[in-house]
């Protein structure tokens, strides 16, 4: 069995559940949920497994690498805690919903893990594209899921509209790149890009337009402004989806891409990374300086989200031939992994706090290490990481970052880099110390479940292995010593 | 599995237990006292074995390039810094008397990362320990400091701040060592690593100048050298008291030891570029009579202690610019002694505020008639920190000033009357001590004002901390015997 039947697979699984929810009305949520988890575990059970040949047809436009597995693993993982969020969430979500039910909740993010796997294994640019706008378009639906909610309304609109203007701007992309090179293949147009006869003002304007798309998807500055309100309104669910999912999807393409146009000896490879490097910087910048005067806790993290996708630029920046094996892409991917506990752990809270019937002000975090010890306790460890704090997965992702800039001797993009982490450690310890004052402590307790508390944890103490012992998964993302992807 | 291991990993175990809910007490104190013995027994067999070098080493692959390990080991100076972490836990755990279980794991926490600081050697972890230890002080003070919960939260603030900046630029130069010492292309954080480099190709002196000035003023702010020292004597008049004690006594000692054994190794010239010293002497001046001037006009017993911490940290930065051999040795003993002191000065202190309700000078007195057993304790304390011969800080001092003054040659330099005016702190001490000792405890006794003598466990941990000071300042040479061979002058 190969990989991409698990992918059709996935996306089979969706539609039937959309399906089945539409005409057996009767069925219950949990067993929607708990077929969708199903069907993701046994895929994440079954993707290692899986053989990496390819049949003949495919192999023009699909590659599996190191680093495709990587990410269908990710996606995988990210679906499945969504998934679970979501029936966690259930009882507040519900109240928001037309008819108080949840189907599409269940089988849209099979769909969209089925989008993401495919595209990490994309090599070129039509699959790029089509895989890109069955995740985006997917996620149009999932912002707007609470109909009941302004918020979500509003979030809804602004993600379609802002969603199709960058999916406009992409197409124009690729369109003046098949327009330089002749080809929309990764290989072809990288070879074309190494041809001083190519024109390099059409190559490098199709090049911009593509990041200027990418830009809007992964909430790169500037076109980051959809970020806070977006993530504010959509159901706590679907913004840990659009946080870790769709930025994940994002970079995996960015990653793709800049393999073509960035490799060495492509004429306009050093511009293409200075573009990436005022974006990172003024993304660290405008992600992380807003976030300071946040009172929602939900806004905060979104702007958490936007100065991550900095970083994640700055190291794509840092491009190939550094002093480390792991190499950007390795980076970028060790840093995702890193990224996915700890937010999933932020929103996780926001989650739960709803459920609880409360708010998500920092406010509301006050005395929590009162009422609910346990999750108080895994907040921190999730906050100190998004913080960048040694011994967390966070300082470990931060370090590779910042190593590489110096290593490139990129010292402009260094100093935004660090004065963004200085005021990361501002505002996330002020939900910390929130967590911890005695003030509040007479708001009642959250209920958790035993399995909220197994994966809570499990998720923190992912955090601290992958701060204290990352060798493991550096191990998994380095390359071959000599054949960096596989033809 | 080193002992080693079992010594960073014990406290701060014990600390996740007391958070999932083991009882807080007997856990701290069971943790923190089996530490004291298995420190002390490496001590004694450290010097027993005449040992120089690391012993006890282990390390444990964490990343591969940039190569990162969990590697620990021990020298005289890390011996004697644990053993001083050992004590002031122990003792600070053991004063803790009805306060929620987050005082215990706050204490647990901060010793646990001194320990790791003062016991691995890899860069990587000896920083990352520090932060460690930094979090949970900042915590405290924020959440559970003595005043108003809008000026506490100021105070953590400002020191959240000023050791979140020094943090930062002391990251800057560590990284720096990092890239120009790690030799081939592999980046290498090992301590020893980086220092057989350092030997084989050391730096053009100026630029050894420049790195060893970054890495002065990262591990500066957080000694709390002048100027950037004023976060530091507020911190600790607010702190509670078992983290004043931890973080005056301990954590704070971190960036001495810092500059001990990674600045001075690694760039063996850069505290004698004349730029550098020069601005070193003109800051650890700013420390000394600066901050003893402040400490003389403070009103609170607090306030003296505190300013009276920074104050002192002057003469351990005198030894470094010195760095000759004794100087340097007198700087280990001297931190320890001080470590040791101010511990039990805050002890003391946080046990009468709780008591009276109050440290002002001018609504104490007459104290001595009451609490007699306190009274002989503060004086342990006190006499201790002004420097008289027979107490801990004596040798220290004593080493210090003798070793900064050895290449005399007719002509005074900057550093021999930076000595000169350097001794005028000791005569400073003497004045506030005093001054605390006779408004405190002798006099006329204020009405209302009432003190009894704490009962006998709680006189404990005070009398460890006393009976070391005593023990180590008759008998420096115990100490003195784990630093034989370290700190040579390179």
């Amino acid at each position: 069995m190969s990989v991409f039947t698990l992918e059709a697979s996935l996306a089979l699984l969706g539609l039937v559940l959309l399906l089945l929810e539409a005409f057996k009305p009767e069925i219950s949520r949990r067993t929607l949920g708990y077929t969708a988890m199903a069907g993701t575990a046994l895929a994440l059970v079954l993707l290692p497994l899986c053989g990496t040949q390819l049949p003949e047809f495919m192999q023009p436009w699909h590659q599996i690498d190191t680093l495709a597995l990587f990410y269908k693993g990710f996606a995988l993982v990210i679906t499945l805690l969504v998934l679970w969020l979501t029936l966690e969430c259930a009882p507040y979500l519900t109240r928001f919903t037309l008819d108080g039910k949840l189907a599409e909740m269940f089988s849209l993010p099979l769909i969209v893990c089925a989008g993401m796997m495919w595209m990490a294994s994309a090599r070129d640019l039509v699959t790029i594209f089509i895989t890109l706008e069955l995740v985006t378009i997917s996620f149009y639906v999932l912002v707007a899921f609470a109909r009941k909610s302004a918020l979500s309304l509003e979030a809804g609109v602004k993600y379609l509209i802002l969603g199709a203007l960058s999916t406009g701007v992409l197409v124009y992309g690729i369109a003046w790149i098949y327009g330089a090179t002749g080809s929309m293949n990764f290989d072809a147009i990288g070879k074309a890009l190494a041809n001083p006869a190519t024109s390099k003002s059409a190559a490098l304007f199709g090049a911009a337009m593509l990041l200027v798309g990418l830009g809007f998807k992964v909430a790169a500055a500037p076109f980051h402004m959809w970020v806070p309100d977006v993530y504010q309104g959509a159901p706590t669910p679907v913004t840990t989806f659009l946080s870790v999912g769709s930025k994940a999807a994002g970079f995996v393409v960015l990653t793709r891409a800049l393999d073509a146009f960035a490799a060495p000896g492509s004429i306009i490879g050093s511009e293409v990374q200075s573009l990436l490097l005022v974006g990172g910087s003024l993304t660290v910048l405008l992600g992380s300086l807003p976030a300071i005067f946040q009172t929602s806790v939900k806004r905060l993290l979104a702007y958490s989200s936007i100065s991550h996708a900095g970083y994640l630029l700055l190291a794509l920046a840092c491009g190939s031939g550094g002093r480390f094996d792991i190499g950007s892409n390795g980076i970028v991917a060790f840093y995702l992994a890193t990224y996915l506990p700890m937010t999933v752990l932020g929103f996780l809270a926001l989650g739960l706090m709803r459920v609880n019937g409360q708010g998500e002000d920092l406010g509301d975090f006050q005395g929590l290490a009162k009422r609910s010890p346990l999750l108080a306790l895994v907040i921190t460890i999730a906050f100190a990481s998004l913080a960048g704090l040694p011994l967390t997965a966070g300082f470990i992702g931060k370090m590779f970052v910042f190593l590489s800039l110096v290593d490139h001797g990129y010292w402009g993009a260094l100093t935004c880099a660090v004065i963004a982490a200085a005021a990361g450690f501002y505002y996330y310890f002020r939900i910390i110390l929130a967590m911890y004052t005695t003030e509040g402590s007479e708001k009642p307790a959250l209920t958790l479940t035993p399995l909220t508390k197994a994966i809570a944890c499990g998720l923190a103490l992912v955090i601290l292995a992958l701060g204290v012992y990352p060798r493991p998964l550096q191990k998994v993302l380095t390359p071959p010593a000599a054949a960096v992807v596989v033809k | 599995m080193s002992v080693l291991e079992i010594v960073i990993l014990l406290p701060i175990l014990a600390a996740l237990a007391v958070l999932f809910g083991a009882p807080a007490r007997a856990a701290s104190v069971g943790a923190t006292l089996a530490n004291l013995v298995i420190v002390l027994a490496l001590s004694w067999q450290y010097a027993a074995k005449g040992s120089t070098g690391l012993a006890f080493t282990q390390a444990r692959e964490v990343l591969a390039n940039p190569a990162i390990s969990f590697s620990v080991g021990a020298d005289g100076v890390s011996l004697i810094l644990a053993l001083l972490t050992a004590i002031v836990m122990f003792a600070a755990v053991w004063q803790i008397q009805d306060r929620p279980a987050i005082f215990y794991v706050a204490s647990l926490l901060i010793g646990g990362g001194a320990l790791g600081a003062f016991l691995t050697t890899d860069v990587f972890f000896i920083y990352a320990f520090h932060e460690l230890a930094l979090i949970p002080t900042f915590l405290m003070i924020a959440l559970h400091g003595h005043a108003e919960p809008i000026e506490r939260k100021k105070v953590a603030w400002k020191a959240t701040v000023y050791l979140g900046v020094g943090s930062l630029v002391l990251l800057a130069g560590l990284v720096w060592l990092v890239v120009e010492f790690s030799g081939g292309r592999d980046l290498t954080f090992d301590l020893e690593a980086l220092r057989a480099q350092a030997k084989l190709t050391p730096l053009p002196v100026e630029k050894q100048g420049v790195i060893f000035f970054v890495l002065l003023l990262g591990f500066g702010t957080l000694v709390s050298l002048f100027p950037f020292h004023s976060w530091a004597a507020p911190a600790y008049a607010t702190a509670p008291t078992p983290v004043a004690m931890l973080h005056a006594g301990v954590l704070k000692k971190f960036g001495l030891y810092g500059l001990l054994r990674i600045a001075l190794p690694l760039l063996p010239q850069g505290a004698n570029v004349p730029w550098v010293q020069n601005a070193l002497l003109l800051m650890l001046l700013g420390n000394i009579l600066v901050m003893g001037l402040v400490t003389i006009r403070a009103s609170r017993l607090d306030d003296t202690l505190a300013n009276s911490s920074v104050m002192h940290m002057g003469y351990i930065f005198l030894a470094l610019a010195a760095g000759s051999e004794i100087a340097l040795k007198g700087a280990v003993l001297l931190m320890f002694a001080h470590g040791v002191s101010i511990a039990l000065l805050f002890a003391l202190s946080g046990k009468m505020r709780n008591q009276l309700g109050t440290l002002e000078y001018s609504k104490l007195g007459g104290l001595a008639s009451h609490a007699p057993a306190f009274t002989v304790l503060f004086a342990f304390g006190a006499f201790a920190s002004i420097g008289l011969p027979g107490l801990s800080n004596f040798a220290g001092e004593a080493m210090v000033f003798a070793g900064s003054f050895t290449t005399f040659s007719g002509t005074l330099t900057n550093l021999h009357w930076t000595v000169i005016l350097a001794l005028w702190g000791v005569v400073m001490s003497a004045v506030y001590m005093l001054r605390a000792y006779r408004h405190i405890f002798h006099g006329s006794a204020t009405t209302g004002l009432f003190m009894s003598d704490p009962a006998l466990p709680q006189r404990l941990p005070l009398i460890l901390m006393a009976a070391t000071l005593l023990l180590t300042g008759c008998c420096p040479w115990l100490l003195l015997n784990l630093l034989k061979g370290a700190l040579a002058a390179s």
